[in-house]
C-alpha cells in the first residue's frame, strides 16, 4: 500500500515540478512550488522524520511561497501589464 | 523498498530543478528551480537514513525505552536537513530581493537583459 | 545552439553520476555505530525522548550555533539590499473577513508556537518550527492590519538577547561541565517530564525565539517597512 502511495505522490510531484518550470504565469509557478513542498513533507512523514515533516510543512510551503509573493508583488508593481 | 522510490523521486526533483536553473530566462523562474532542487537533494539525504520497517526516532508508547536501537531509524539526516530547510529559506529571502533591487534598476526580469558579465 | 547542447550535456552527465547511486543502492536493516550511540546516549546520558532534538541541540550543538549565525547574516543582508522605503509598503487593505479572525488566531498561533519549541524534547517539533509558527502569527498581524508599525529595535534587541543567553549557556558548560553546549549545567530531572534534559529545552526555546524574531524581520522586510 504505501509504494503505491509514495508512486502517487511521486508522479504529482514531478508534474507539478515540470508545470512550475513551464507555466507561463509566475503566480501560478509560485504555487505550483508550494505544492511540490507540501507533497514532500508527506514523504517525510513515511520516511519517519515527523520532525523534518513539520518544518518542510510550515516553511517550505508557507513562509516560502509568501515571500515569493511578497516579491512578486513588489517586482509587479509599476507594470501591471503583465 | 520505500526508500528506493523516494531516492529515486529525489535525484528526479533535483535533475529537473537544475534543468530550469540553466535554461529557464526569468529570475523568478530560475529561483523556483533553486527552491524544487533544494526540495530534491532533502528528499535524497532523508532517504538514505531510512531503515526498513523502522519508526521515527521519538521515544513514546509505540518505542520502548530499553528496545530503542533495534526499532528508530537514523536520527542524523533528520537533524542535518531540518536545519538545512531553514538556511533554504534564507538563501532563498537573500536572492529575491537581490532580484527585487535588480528589478528597480533595469525594470526587467529576463536575464537576457544583464549581460554586464556574459562572454 | 551552443548553449543547448552544454545544458544537455550537463544534464545527462548528473544522471550518469547518480545512476550508479540507484543501482547500487540497498536499504539498510541496522543503525550505524553512530546512530546507534545518538540514540543510547541520547535516552540514558541526556534522558531526551526526541533523538533528533538531542542530535540538534547537544551532539551537534555547534552546528545550530553557525546555522542560527548563517540565518542572521541573512537577516542583515535582505535588510541591507532592501532599504525600506514608504512606497514600498503592500497596500491592499485586508477584507473583513480577515480583520476579525486575526484578532482571534493571532493570540492561539503564538501560543501553539510556543508550546511548539517548550515540549521540543518530548515531542516532533522544537524551536525551529514554533518560531517559524510565530513567525507566521506575526505574518497574519501584518497581513490584517495595513497600518501596523512593527518596531524593528525591540526585534533585533530579543534576537540579540536570546543568541547571547545560547552562547552564555555554551560557556557555562565549559565552566561547570566537561565542554561547550554540555546541557548537564541544569539538573537532567525525570525522563519524559516537560522540565527535564538539563538545559535542552532552555536551549531549544531560545532558539525558537532567535528563530522567530529573525523570520519575522524578513518578512516586515520583504513586505515593505514602515
Amino acid at each position: 500500500m504505501i509504494p503505491i502511495i509514495i508512486i502517487g505522490l511521486g508522479i504529482i510531484m514531478i508534474a507539478a515540478a515540470f508545470a512550475a518550470i513551464y507555466f507561463k504565469s509566475l503566480l501560478a509557478s509560485i504555487i505550483t512550488a508550494g505544492v511540490i513542498s507540501l507533497l514532500a513533507s508527506v514523504i517525510y512523514l513515511i520516511l519517519g522524520s515527523p520532525d523534518v515533516a513539520m518544518t518542510e510543512a510550515s516553511i517550505g510551503s508557507g513562509l516560502t511561497t509568501v515571500i515569493f509573493l511578497f516579491a512578486l508583488h513588489r517586482v509587479r508593481k509599476g507594470n501591471s501589464d503583465d | 523498498m520505500i526508500s528506493l522510490y523516494t531516492l529515486i523521486l529525489g535525484i528526479a526533483l533535483l535533475l529537473i530543478g537544475i534543468y530550469a536553473m540553466l535554461t529557464r530566462k526569468n529570475l523568478m523562474k530560475i529561483v523556483i528551480g533553486f527552491s524544487i532542487a533544494d526540495t530534491g537533494t532533502h528528499i535524497i539525504i532523508v532517504s538514505l537514513g531510512y531503515l526498513r520497517g523502522k519508526t521515527a526516532p521519538v521515544i513514546d508508547a509505540a518505542v520502548s525505552v530499553s528496545n530503542a536501537v533495534r526499532e528508530v531509524v537514523d536520527p542524523v539526516p533528520s537533524a542535518l536537513v531540518l536545519t538545512a530547510i531553514v538556511i533554504g529559506l534564507a538563501v532563498t529571502a537573500v536572492m529575491l530581493s537581490f532580484i527585487v533591487e535588480m528589478y528597480k534598476k533595469n525594470k526587467s526580469l529576463s536575464i537576457d537583459d544583464y549581460q554586464e558579465l556574459k562572454w | 545552439m551552443i548553449k543547448n547542447v552544454a545544458v544537455l550535456i550537463a544534464v545527462i552527465g548528473l544522471v550518469a553520476i547518480f545512476l550508479p547511486i540507484i543501482s547500487g543502492f540497498q536499504e539498510r536493516d541496522e543503525l550505524n555505530e553512530l546512530a546507534a550511540q545518538y540514540v543510547e546516549g541520547s535516552i540514558n546520558e541526556l534522558r531526551v525522548p526526541n533523538v533528533v532534538t538531542s542530535v540538534i541541540v547537544t551532539y551537534r550543538g555547534l552546528d545550530t550555533l553557525g546555522e542560527v549565525t548563517v540565518l542572521f547574516l541573512a537577516t542583515v543582508g535582505v535588510g541591507l539590499i532592501l532599504k525600506g522605503k514608504k512606497e514600498d509598503r503592500i497596500k491592499i487593505s485586508a477584507s473583513e473577513l480577515l480583520e476579525t479572525t486575526s484578532s482571534v488566531l493571532v493570540a492561539m498561533i503564538m501560543v501553539l508556537g510556543i508550546y511548539i519549541f517548550t515540549h521540543g524534547h518530548l515531542t516532533p517539533g522544537g524551536g525551529f518550527q514554533g518560531g517559524v509558527v510565530i513567525a507566521s502569527g506575526f505574518l497574519l498581524l501584518l497581513l490584517s492590519n495595513v497600518s501596523l508599525k512593527m518596531n524593528h529595535s525591540i526585534m533585533h534587541f530579543v534576537e540579540s538577547l536570546s543568541g547571547v543567553a545560547y552562547v552564555a549557556i555554551g560557556v557555562a558548560g565549559i565552566v561547570l561541565t566537561v565542554g561547550f553546549l554540555n546541557p548537564e549545567v541544569l539538573p537532567l530531572g525525570k525522563f519524559g517530564n516537560l522540565l527535564s534534559a538539563g538545559a535542552v529545552p532552555v536551549i531549544y526555546s531560545l532558539i525558537g525565539i532567535k528563530v522567530g524574531s529573525e523570520l519575522t524581520s524578513i518578512l516586515v522586510t520583504m513586505g515593505g517597512e514602515k
